[in-house]
């Protein structure tokens, strides 16, 4: 069955990469394309691991961060950001919010999956 | 007898004494203890310089020739204090509020600050004083004569002409000295002398108590007692006397006014006064001074016609009698009384004269001299102060002279009424000035000249005597045979006493003139104005408050400087001038260097005009004048034009600064915008790459199965084409919005134009089925023809794209107005949003569901530019059930006009 990863992506050529990438790698990955109901989506069947975009329709990473942290059930899964900003103040507000790991686009594949592993173990 | 010398020694001694009065007394006041010297009793006192050498000789001569008509020249004064205490109250009061320096300022300000009046009055003042002044000089020489004649001094045991005149002149030089001493001392605003005052009162006291005594030892030491004198008064001539009415209505009302009209007078009943209510004691307590010192006038010249050689000089009887008696020492204090009495009028009526002339002739003819609107507080000063020296060494001089010409005979006895006459030609101006509000300047003018030529027609001419200035033949037939303008008939009106007459006459003419011109002409606005404040002046001034000038006055300017330069700065300024007059507390003494000082001061805040007419107004009461408020309304108008140029300037650095301020808000704004547009690029140029790297990473780790790698090697290929296509488009939008687009045009069908663009876009019309009508398409278009295929494609594309209905449908309709071609496409797709149609043609602003859209949200940004490159436009169609673009252009580009 593996563990489970939920990747909340809208970019198709993305989410095909990285699910291709962590099915690989023995994980089961969930996707999700919408801001929207994200949410929804975590609350279905808590992930081990979240990896979340911050541009998505509807809704923005940030705001989803916000709730996943606010949220007692929720506010201890760790959380990947993956970005194309990658400006030091996008940086900043994720952090200040509490993600986990930060990541900007375009990333290496190693890199991804070296921390996907971490923060699975930990 | 006494020994010449020690007559010289008393009398030196004497003046010694007065100028040690007057010096304490000057003291005493700079000391700001003028308290006591200014009681009501010393008023009193100093009122009486009206009581001359005239008065104290005089009298006991006129008893003696004229029997009890003497009496008139004191019932006069008494009448005046007590019937029109209302007018004297009036004058003081007017003296106050107006600060009036002398009856020609008096005269001048009533009727509009008049230079010419008050030329005119001090002229009139000088003639009328001048014989008066010699007439003070000869009594004084006369009783000094008396006492050489008894000791034997000069050559041939008597005075012998020289000698008089010598004598004459030094007591004329002493009395000019000490006149200029104490009376230019300083330049006090209010021209009061405390020094002078006190020593005329100090006099005042001596001569009543050396005629008292005089008068005690005739009656009791030589008749005999009170009743042993009245019996020799029913046996004189005087019992026979018998008062002629006329004549004596005519001296009451002559010496009355003239009390009233009197420079000198005027000098100490209103410019010395320094509180109203000493008016109220002087009421009773001058009467009662009068009384005394006519008390013993006709015992004395009764006495005297008796016991002295017939051909006696009545006139000195006051003296010769105790003389005779072997009484030396009362004979000194009558000395004293008559040296008094001449002294104390001598020095106040030339300051009185003085004062006149520097404020009423020399200052207005050195001012006019001047360029005008220069300011000149401190020069002003030295002029007024030399000018007053000058001008009191001149009158005394002026009487010294005429005392010299008139050979010092009996011609000046006669001249003191004489002097009255002419001295009360003022009285209609005054009287009607401060009661009728009708009367003006030229009325007064005309009743001052009127009555001042009847007065030297009637009488001062005819005064030197028959065959003297006037001829026997005029007195008799008139000037040029006119027979009515004899000197003594006026009108043809005879047998009347030559004084009455032309008192009558001259006032009658005088009052005349003076109410019909008054009535004829009218006022000029200042006149009004003062007019009022005259009449007025119980309304407009404040009640009987003693003037406690200096500490008031400090603290009003002080007031008043906090107000112009502000409060700390003036403090500063006032404590600054305490310490350096050496006084504690903040309130300096008004001198005139602080206040010259403080004009300066002032006037670098409110101008030079402005701060002279406010200081003036405190300091020495005087109304601004029509020039001054002029001056005044010129600064302030320029005062306004520099306050509402800088106003201007401000108004326009409000403005530049509010350009600024959105300027830089536009800068911050396009900055934000920058930040936003270059997030942008950078969000859509990596994530492309994001997925080329990602899956080149893949297929180089290998052990991957054909099909896989085939497909990622297809999504590298695609999201590669998407970069170029991202970055051309940059670049074309950058082009055209720098303006810079190089225009291909062209000419050709518009339905060519579709087509290739349908081509272009390779849609199938499965996926989309796209409607025309042929027979509209037929316009030909010039324009760029390229840029306009693009745009098409662009539209065409997205409908394409969003095409989400069950059978998706575009049409293109093509339509033509005034020129202009219109092109709309509508699909029947969702549309926009309306919270979205205003922003889709903004860079970047893709409707959500990006991934379906493919582009980088440019495309809409990029059709705008290009139709406003091609002078048509682009714009959203709401409401046509899917979403609708209309796209604009002219049918014939002009390209001039690009």
């Amino acid at each position: 069955m593996g563990r489970r990863v939920l990747l909340i992506e809208d970019e198709p050529n993305i989410i095909e990469a990285i699910s291709y990438l962590l099915s690989r790698d023995g994980w089961t990955v969930h996707t999700h394309s919408d801001g929207e109901t994200a949410m929804d989506k975590v609350r279905q069947g808590l992930p081990e691991l979240i990896i979340l975009d911050v541009m998505l329709p509807g809704r923005s990473g940030y705001d989803i961060l916000r709730d996943l942290r606010a949220d007692p059930a929720t506010a201890d899964v760790p959380v990947m950001m993956l970005t194309a900003r990658g400006q030091a103040r996008d940086r900043e507000m994720a952090q200040s919010l509490g993600v986990t790991q930060f990541m900007t686009k375009p990333f290496s594949n190693a890199d991804v999956l070296e921390s996907v592993r971490a923060l699975a173990a930990s | 007898m006494i020994s010449f010398n020690l007559l010289i020694l008393v009398s030196l001694g004497y003046v010694v004494f007065l100028f040690l009065v007057a010096f304490w007394a000057e003291r005493r006041a700079a000391r700001g203890r003028s308290g006591w010297l200014r009681s009501s009793t010393i008023y009193t006192l100093s009122l009486s310089i009206y009581c001359t050498a005239w008065t104290f000789y005089g009298a006991v001569g006129y008893a003696a020739r004229s029997g009890l008509e003497f009496l008139t020249i004191y019932l006069g004064p008494t009448l005046v204090m007590i019937g029109w205490w209302w007018l004297l109250r009036k004058l003081v009061r007017i003296g106050r509020s107006q600060r009036v320096t002398s009856i020609a300022d008096l005269i001048s300000s009533r009727f509009g600050k008049s230079t010419a009046l008050g030329g005119m009055v001090t002229v009139l003042a000088i003639v009328g004083t001048t014989p008066y002044i010699a007439l003070q000089l000869q009594s004084v020489t006369q009783s000094i004569g008396v006492f050489a004649l008894g000791s034997g001094v000069g050559s041939g045991g008597g005075w012998q002409a020289g000698d008089f005149n010598g004598a004459a002149m030094w007591v004329a030089i002493g009395l000019a000295v000490f006149t200029i001493l104490f009376g230019t001392r300083n330049l006090d605003a209010n021209e009061r002398h405390h020094g002078i005052v006190l020593a005329i009162a100090v006099e005042a006291a001596v001569k009543l108590v050396a005629l008292l005594a005089v008068g005690i030892f005739v009656v009791w030491g030589v008749a005999g007692g009170l009743g042993p004198t009245l019996a020799l008064i029913d046996a004189s001539d005087l019992a026979q006397w018998r008062p002629e009415p006329s004549r004596w209505v005519g001296l009451i009302f002559v010496s009355g006014a003239a009390f009233l009209c009197l420079p000198r007078m005027f000098q100490v009943l209103v410019v010395e006064n320094s509180d109203e209510r000493h008016l109220s004691t002087a009421g009773w307590a001058f009467p009662a001074y009068l009384l005394l010192m006519s008390l013993f006038v006709v015992p004395i010249a009764v006495v005297g016609l008796d016991m002295m050689p017939a051909g006696a000089n009545p006139d000195l009887f006051v003296l010769t009698l105790p003389l005779t008696q072997g009484q030396n020492g009362l004979a000194i204090l009558a000395f004293l009384g008559g040296f008094s009495s001449a002294t104390s009028m001598v020095i106040v009526a030339t300051l009185a004269l003085a004062t006149m002339v520097s404020n009423h002739i020399v200052v207005p003819s050195w001012l006019n001299s001047r360029t005008p609107g220069a300011v000149v507080s401190g020069d002003v000063r030295d002029v007024v102060v030399i000018s007053r020296r000058v001008s009191i060494a001149v009158i005394m001089a002026l009487g010294y002279i005429y005392y010299r010409l008139s050979g010092g005979g009996a011609a000046l006895a006669a001249i003191g009424l004489v002097s009255f006459a002419g001295v009360i030609q003022v009285l209609p101006a005054m009287v009607g000035g401060v009661t009728w509000r009708g009367a003006n300047r030229l009325g007064a003018g005309a009743g001052l000249v009127v009555g001042f030529t009847v007065w030297g027609w009637t009488q001062f001419l005819p005064s030197f005597g028959v065959d003297a200035v006037i001829s026997r033949a005029v007195f008799e037939a008139g000037p040029w045979g006119i027979h009515w303008l004899r000197p003594q008939a006026l009108f043809g009106i005879e047998g009347m006493d030559p004084l009455v007459h032309a008192v009558f006459w001259s006032m009658f003419l005088n009052t005349g003139a003076f109410v019909v011109v008054s009535i004829l002409t009218f006022p000029n606005p200042l006149e009004r104005l003062q007019g009022a404040q005259f009449v007025n002046v119980f309304d407009y001034s404040t009640g009987a408050r003693a003037w406690s000038q200096s500490a008031a006055q400090a603290e009003d300017l002080l007031v008043m400087a906090q107000r112009i330069i502000g409060g700390a700065e003036a403090q500063q300024l006032f404590q600054a001038e305490a310490r350096g007059q050496g006084k504690a507390g903040f309130l300096p003494d008004v001198t005139p260097e602080f206040i010259g000082r403080l004009e300066r001061d002032l006037s670098g805040s409110v101008g030079a005009a402005t701060a002279h007419a406010m200081i003036g107004q405190l300091t020495e009461g005087q109304m601004v004048s029509v020039d001054d408020l002029i001056a005044v309304a010129d600064e302030t108008a320029q005062i306004m034009e520099y306050s509402n140029r800088l106003e201007a300037k401000s108004a326009e650095q409000d403005r530049t600064a509010r350009a600024l301020r959105e300027a830089n808000e536009k800068l911050t704004a396009l900055s934000i915008q920058k930040d936003a547009f270059l997030s942008q690029i950078s969000h859509e140029l990596r994530t492309p790459m994001t997925s080329i790297r990602s899956f080149s990473d893949i297929l180089r780790d290998g052990e991957i199965e054909d099909d896989a790698r085939k497909r990622f090697a297809g999504i590298i290929h695609d999201e590669t084409n998407r970069l170029t296509r991202l970055l051309d488009d940059l670049l074309d939008l950058g082009v055209l919005e720098s303006g810079q687009v190089q225009l291909n045009m062209g000419e050709s069908p518009l339905s060519d134009v579709l087509d290739r663009a349908i081509m272009a876009t390779g849609v199938d019309p499965s996926a989309l089925r796209i409607t025309r009508r042929p027979a509209n398409e037929a316009v030909t278009v010039q324009t760029d023809l390229e840029r306009l295929t693009q745009v098409f494609i662009n539209l065409i594309t997205n409908a394409a794209k969003y095409a989400t209905a069950a059978a998706p449908e575009l049409r293109i309709i093509v339509r033509q107005l005034d020129g202009r071609v219109m092109i709309d496409f509508v699909d029947n797709g969702p549309g926009i949003p309306p919270e979205s149609q205003s922003m889709i043609f903004e860079k970047f602003s893709r409707l959500e569901d990006e991934g379906k859209a493919g582009g980088a949200g440019l495309g809409l940004a990029i059709c705008r530019q290009i139709m406003g490159n091609l002078g048509g436009q682009v714009d959203y169609l709401p409401a046509q059930g899917g979403a609708a673009f209309r796209v604009s252009l002219p049918r014939r580009m002009d390209v001039a006009a690009q």
